[in-house]
């Protein structure tokens, strides 16, 4: 046998001995271990602030870590129009406007100091900008991606992750300009990402229809998780840091845990035939904001599989949405132009 | 010539994915009842500091300013 039927022979030999350990696990499903629990209530939220500014389509949001700072609550915009918008949510007012060398962003990222905001889309370049100085000033230009530049998210003010249409994601020096890790796995262009709460992993999401689990430090991929049929548009860890959730065009979500290494449960719905394009969970994690294609954003019970609500009110796809660090409302953000932030 | 190095390349390729999948293959994997309780476990611990699960009362609402009533 030739070493390349080998290998081949060994690729399969592995994938089998894989699922075979994963239905070894599968003892019973989420939703029925879940049974005993008592359901969500059903979630009604109201539209506390529509914030108007944007003149395209918003493609990403990002709310400040620390966003309570001096009675503001902030977070960073980014719209075809050609600008970052960092907005105090509480006022509806803008801080700051960043005009864009490129008008074709996709992602937008706060540093967890405040300091900092990030961008980047079919330019392929991340562009990191100083809110901190007299006027907005671009710090750095990471370039080196060969494909659209999908999510950027801070570790700090001198290190940021980023994932890229060329199917790589990259861990960047922000002082140098250099990438000091480049994560190589996926097959597909790589949509978005997600830090680990303890930030020593991350996971990223891919239209290979892959969700994949990174060590930051060592630049390997740690665990696959298989199930979706479409691209995964959309990721986060479950606030324990013990799962993740994904949303994907093949219109469901999926929660995969890490240490069981499988898909646990699906939200899904016969009725739902819109792509997911975002996600965000609240802080106990029972609840996923999920937005999707059809202008609404959907409210799971994450633990039963149930819709438990809606945020309907936008005018177009919703395109983003984030749960700030206290947990106190959700934001959406559309190509209708328009933020909302419900609770 | 080149279908040689096209064949090298194609080797390589399959060996970086044999030894990813044997990476991935020698995870230990817990049994799905107990991720699952841990899961329900920290939902049920932090449900009562989970704003939009339990709701906002209007007072607390920072999104809300509170309604005063004036008596002339």
């Amino acid at each position: 046998m030739g070493e390349m039927d080998q290998m081949k022979k060994e690729a399969e030999g592995l994938k089998s001995q894989i699922e075979a350990a994963r239905k070894a696990a599968a003892d019973t499903t989420l939703a029925d271990a879940a049974s005993g629990v008592a359901p969500a209530p059903r979630v009604q939220l109201k539209t506390r602030k529509t914030l108007k500014g944007h003149l395209a389509k918003i493609y990403a949001m990002h709310w400040a870590t620390d966003c309570r700072l001096d009675h503001a609550m902030l977070m960073v915009s980014a719209s075809q129009d050609g600008k970052l918008i960092i907005w105090d949510a509480f006022s509806g007012n803008k801080i700051n406007a960043v005009p864009l060398k490129s008008s074709w962003v996709m992602t937008c990222a706060y540093a967890p100091s405040g300091n900092l905001v990030a961008s980047g889309g079919l330019d392929n370049m991340c562009t990191v900008y100083n809110l901190k100085t007299p006027v907005v000033k671009t710090v750095k230009e990471l370039d080196a991606h060969t494909g659209y530049l999908s999510c950027a998210r801070f570790l700090s003010d001198t290190e940021i992750l980023t994932a890229s249409g060329d199917t790589t994601c990259a861990l960047w020096d922000i002082e140098t300009g250099k990438q000091k890790t480049v994560f190589l796995n996926h097959v597909g262009d790589c949509m978005c990402l997600a830090l680990s709460p303890d930030m020593n992993m991350f996971i990223s999401g891919a239209c290979d229809s892959l969700a994949k689990l990174w060590d930051i430090r060592d630049g390997t991929c740690k665990q696959t998780f298989q199930g979706h049929t479409s691209d995964i548009n959309a990721i986060s860890f479950f606030p324990s840091g013990n799962a993740v959730v994904t949303g994907s065009d093949d219109c469901t979500c999926k929660m995969y845990d890490l240490r069981s290494d499988q898909e646990v449960i699906s939200y899904q719905d016969a009725q739902l035939n819109s792509g997911v394009t975002s996600l965000a969970l609240s802080v106990s994690g029972r609840l996923i904001f999920a937005g999707y294609d059809d202008f609404n954003c959907n409210i799971w019970d994450s633990l039963k599989g149930e819709k438990v609500g809606v945020l309907s009110g936008h005018d177009n796809r919703v395109s983003c949405t984030g749960v700030p660090q206290d947990g106190m409302c959700v934001c959406t953000g559309s190509w209708d132009s328009f933020l909302k932030i419900w609770n | 010539m080149s279908n040689n190095s096209a064949n090298s390349n194609n080797l390589v390729i399959a060996q970086k994915a044999v030894k990813q999948l044997r990476l991935e293959a020698s995870v230990r994997r817990i049994k799905v009842s107990q991720a699952a309780a841990d899961l329900k476990t920290f939902c049920l611990q932090n449900a009562h500091k989970d704003p939009l699960l339990m709701g906002v009362p209007s007072s607390d609402n920072p999104f809300r300013p509170p309604k005063s009533c004036s008596l002339f």
